[in-house]
């Protein structure tokens, strides 16, 4: 990876000056540990409605965090001066916090031990940087994709965005080790509405393009074709606006990994996060059905069910060098042939799995955050043995539904029960494709979901979806991450007709 | 660089721009988290954020571009900078749908010079000593608790100058007995932490635990439900998210009827009204707009505007929408900015307690969680009860219920089917609390609210 990409406004800070600084202040006033984290994110939103900019924003955010370990506890402080004194300084707060805690907090801080990575680099792979194209020239092509649409008939409105991240990241700890790294995403969204007011209603068409860990290059035809998405939205669209309502029952489903990788975010992502199996965010996020007493025997799902986590799958938006407990990522298994099997961690989880090791899931969202064990991409493992294509899915369903792409979303705070509906829905009769639905929503209970999945595709139908903005902790933070996905196919699930469910 | 010098140095800088807009935002925020009983995360953070929104005159209108940095303002090259980065943005988006001539200032400002406002640590001091007490009792506890002051700085170029202090704060605590088999929440939002009392928030929460004494299993159906103040505020934030009035006049909002916007129509007989206010006792917002971004129903000319008292629900009748100066104009109707409080007012003087007594058999819930938009037609939400849904039956409640459900309701039907609806208290709303703390609610009863699944969640 070339590592000459990482912003030279970033490398000129006093990186090493404020490591200095902040790490032998907290040293002195007796941390067993200290690390600095110095950050700059450089975001810039582009929104349009009905082809006309309704705003461009671009936002940088800079500062310094030090964590320290006192006696076993942690205390935290961040400031955005990057000056050496006030490097100094934040570490003199964070220890303070530490103390003054140190009465409250019950459990003493133990962290798993970890290879030194001295002056460690890693970039993403991108082509073209976001932020070195004028914005005019972003204006112009999100404008053209909008008239695109406006133009075709039964299209209304059209609403257009795309959220771009530069983000650098300067680690340095009191073992060593020491990192500058660089990641850049880009995250479009166009969607197309139609207004029917004579009936009181309106249906939308989203593309189905997933965020990415991609540069500009994204929109303009590497990684994703959006010429010929946007050629199909209008037909798509007018073809929902007519289509019947559902009939609520059990449904065989053939679920896109454009529908399948919100799933598995919801119930197989947060539900390996050990942070919450063992109750750190019980008040907020929630817990975890699947806790760590059952690992390596609770049955999560079929034995098709193989689900990785990994740091490391090219262009994915949880995909980085090293994490924010110094540690260099990996990729390895949360379920195998259906049965739980591991668990995201950082360094201070790991011990108390009885792991030596921390899988690299250390991560906060700014300077201004402590890092907490944040998701890894969590995929779900293609068929290795034989490419089934997406027909070959349908063709095994007598009566059934083939839902695509994601839209909403709800699960509950042990990760068990939940409902998602879609951007579209085909209603499959002896096993073929027999036009859209509407007022879809498929609701189950995870294991029951994933122990009803009777066939998985193969690499063929595999693609990297993601979001941007899954959420997590008190103070809110925010991260990106992928979900690498195939098509696959679930026998006898809930579905719900969702203007029922409305009386 | 203090924050007014930034303002008067960047419109120094932006001078021979059409116009000017500067925000300095200064966050102090204190946090404690605990889980198992135990101490987890915390922290002391204090932030800067400098806006600036360039207003550049173009052929065909004027644009606006809005750039924003934390990064510390040491010096004057910083800021012009800014101006530039955001004229270059202004002019590449080309004129702005939402334009409108800049507001002149109407007041002064006679805080204007003072300096940021810094919360500490040490606001947690008595609640901390409860909390120690809470932490050491028999029940496994979690929970969070935040304060945090925002200072932030207004001034535009053509006079105005504003500063405001916003207090933000709320305490979330979550008690679940030594097995897990029962959970219980309280919650309470507050400017100061000096009106929250942590032990009788965890007395509560005993309370509804040893509900769980006698638990019962239910099956998914529509059952008559005591919503909580809490409960009430989540689904009625959603809704006041709902309320631009551009998708209502366009056709694609549930608020769009077949002729237009349903401003008028009668949801409930029951004088129920729904409200924003700036100057609600111990809720107050920012008596002036502030908007770092134009969207629906927002736009950043419209900064240094004065915000109103706005009803969104009148008297159980839709009331306003959400416009901003040039939707206003737009549309033929009123400047009306959102609002960053909610009130829900109209109902009696009972409590929940009293709500339970006259109720022969139903659900009393604790609070909402997951809620999500499945029917943007009719705003129908789905979400899950959490933390004690208790069986009521002959005026008491007589155990818990053994897990949760997944509801699908709309808000607009919680005001359209009320059948009783108690005092207004100020109330935490847990599901969207990161971005909304201020909101009085009142308990609700909604006869056939739909429990639409089991969730064995706990």
């Amino acid at each position: 990876m070339p590592a000459d990409r990482i912003d030279p406004e970033f490398r000129a800070l006093p990186l090493a000056a404020l490591a200095d600084a902040a790490l032998s202040r907290a040293r002195e006033l007796g941390a067993q540990h200290a690390d600095l984290r110095v950050e700059r994110i450089r975001s810039q939103g582009i929104d349009l409605r009905d082809g006309s900019v309704t705003g461009v924003s671009d936002t940088t955010t800079v500062g310094l965090a030090v964590r320290v370990i006192v006696d076993g506890v942690w205390g935290f402080a961040s400031h955005v001066e990057l000056t050496p004194d006030r490097a100094a300084a934040t570490a003199e707060r964070a220890v303070d916090v530490a103390r003054t805690l140190a009465p409250v907090a019950v459990e003493r801080v133990v962290r798993a031990d970890e290879p030194v990575h001295a002056d460690a680099e890693w970039a993403s792979a991108y082509d073209v940087d976001p932020f070195a194209v004028p914005v005019r020239d972003k204006v112009a092509l999100l404008a053209e994709w909008s008239q695109r649409l406006l133009a075709s008939d039964g299209v209304d409105h059209v609403h257009a965005d795309v959220l771009q991240v530069r983000e650098n990241k300067f680690y340095a700890d009191t073992a060593g080790t020491s990192t500058v790294q660089q990641r850049v995403r880009i995250g479009p969204s166009i969607v197309a509405t139609a207004v029917d007011r004579a009936a009181g209603g309106f249906e939308t068409m989203a593309s189905l393009a997933p965020p990415a860990g991609r540069g500009w290059e994204y929109l303009t035809g590497t990684g994703w074709d959006f010429d010929g998405e946007l050629a199909r939205i209008p037909e798509l669209l007018a073809e929902k606006v007519k289509a019947p309502s559902v009939q609520a029952g059990a449904y065989d489903l053939v679920i896109d990994p454009t529908n399948l990788w919100l799933t598995i975010h919801e119930s197989v992502g947060h539900a390996t996060e050990y942070d919450r199996a063992i109750g750190y965010e019980a008040a907020y996020a929630g817990t975890s059905f699947a806790t760590p007493d059952q690992l390596g025997t609770l049955r999560y799902g079929s034995e098709l069910m193989h689900v990785t986590g990994d740091r490391t799958v090219p262009h994915g938006l949880a995909t980085v060098g090293y994490d924010d407990d110094g540690v260099a990522t990996t990729e390895w298994d949360l379920v195998r042939d259906g049965v739980l099997v591991g668990y995201q961690l950082d360094r201070t989880f790991a011990p108390r799995l009885g792991l030596e090791r921390s899988n690299g899931c250390a991560f906060a969202d700014s300077p201004h955050h402590v890092p907490i064990q944040r998701m890894a991409n969590v995929s779900l493992r293609p068929d290795p043995a034989r490419d089934t294509s997406v027909d070959e899915l349908i063709a095994g369903v007598d009566h059934g539904i083939y839902v695509v792409g994601d839209k909403s979303w709800s699960i509950d705070m042990q990760r068990y029960n939940f409902q998602f509906t879609g951007q579209r829905f085909y209603r499959i009769e002896g096993g073929e494709l027999a036009g859209q639905l509407r007022d879809v929503a498929y609701q189950a209970t995870t294991t029951d979901f994933w122990g009803s999945m009777d066939a998985v595709g193969g690499p063929s139908t595999w693609q990297l979806q993601g979001a941007m903005n899954c959420g997590k902790a008190q103070p809110g933070q925010v991260a990106a991450v992928s979900h690498g996905c195939p098509a696959a196919r679930f026998r006898g699930v809930n579905v719900l007709n969702t203007q029922e469910e409305g009386r | 660089m203090r924050a007014q010098e930034v303002v008067e140095q960047t419109l120094a800088a932006a001078r021979h721009l059409h116009g000017c807009t500067v925000l300095v935002r200064e966050s102090s925020q204190v946090a404690l988290r605990w889980a198992n009983s135990t101490m987890t995360t915390n922290g002391h953070t204090t932030s800067r954020r400098t806006t600036v929104i360039a207003f550049v005159a173009l052929d065909g209108g004027v644009a606006a571009g809005v750039v924003s940095s934390s990064v510390a303002v040491t010096e004057d090259a910083q800021l012009r900078d800014l101006v530039m980065a955001a004229e270059v943005a202004a002019r590449d988006a080309g004129p702005a749908k939402d334009a409108a001539p800049l507001l002149e200032p109407d007041v002064e400002d006679r805080a204007w010079d003072e300096p940021a406002v810094e919360t500490s640590i040490g606001v947690f001091g008595a609640f901390a000593e409860g909390l120690a007490e809470v932490l050491a009792g028999p029940h496994r506890q979690y929970g969070f608790a935040t304060h945090e002051l925002a200072t932030v700085w207004l001034g535009t170029s053509t006079g105005i100058r504003r500063r405001w202090v916003q207090p933000t704060g709320s305490v979330e605590l979550n008690s679940k007995t030594a097995d897990l088999m029962a959970s219980a929440w309280t919650g309470a939002s507050t400017a100061d932490f000096a009106d929250v009392d942590v032990l009788a928030l965890a007395a509560e929460a005993e309370r509804r635990l040893a509900w769980s004494n006698r638990r019962v299993t239910l099956p998914a159906g529509r059952y008559e439900t005591l919503l909580p103040p809490s409960a009430v505020a989540d689904l009625m934030v959603y809704l006041a998210w709902s309320l631009e009035g551009r998708p209502a006049h366009e056709g694609r909002s549930a608020l769009a009827g077949p002729d237009g916007p349903r401003v008028g129509e009668k949801l409930t007989a029951l004088p129920l009204t729904l409200a924003s206010d700036p100057a609600a006792p111990g809720l107050e917002y920012e008596p002036f707009l502030t908007a770092s971004h134009s969207g629906e129903g927002i736009s950043v000319f419209d900064n240094g505007a004065p915000t109103r008292r706005a009803e969104w629900v009148r008297e159980g009748t839709i009331g306003e929408l959400v416009y901003s100066r040039a939707e206003a104009a737009e549309f033929g109707t009123r400047f009306t900015p959102a609002g960053e409080n909610l009130l829900l007012t109209g109902g009696s003087a009972d409590s929940i307690s009293d709500l339970v007594a006259r109720t022969e058999r139903g659900l009393l819930l604790t609070c909402l969680w997951y809620i999500r938009e499945v029917d943007p037609t009719t705003l129908l939400l789905t979400g899950l009860t959490r933390d004690g849904v208790y069986l009521v039956e002959g005026g008491e409640v007589v155990g818990e219920v053994d897990h949760n459900f997944r509801f699908n309701y709309s808000p607009l039907d919680v005001l359209r089917r009320a059948t009783e609806v108690g005092a207004t208290g100020r109330t935490l709303p847990r599901e969207w609390k990161d971005w909304f703390t201020r909101t009085a609610m009142p308990p609700v009863r909604v006869p056939g609210f739909n429990m639409s699944s089991v969730s064995l969640g706990r």
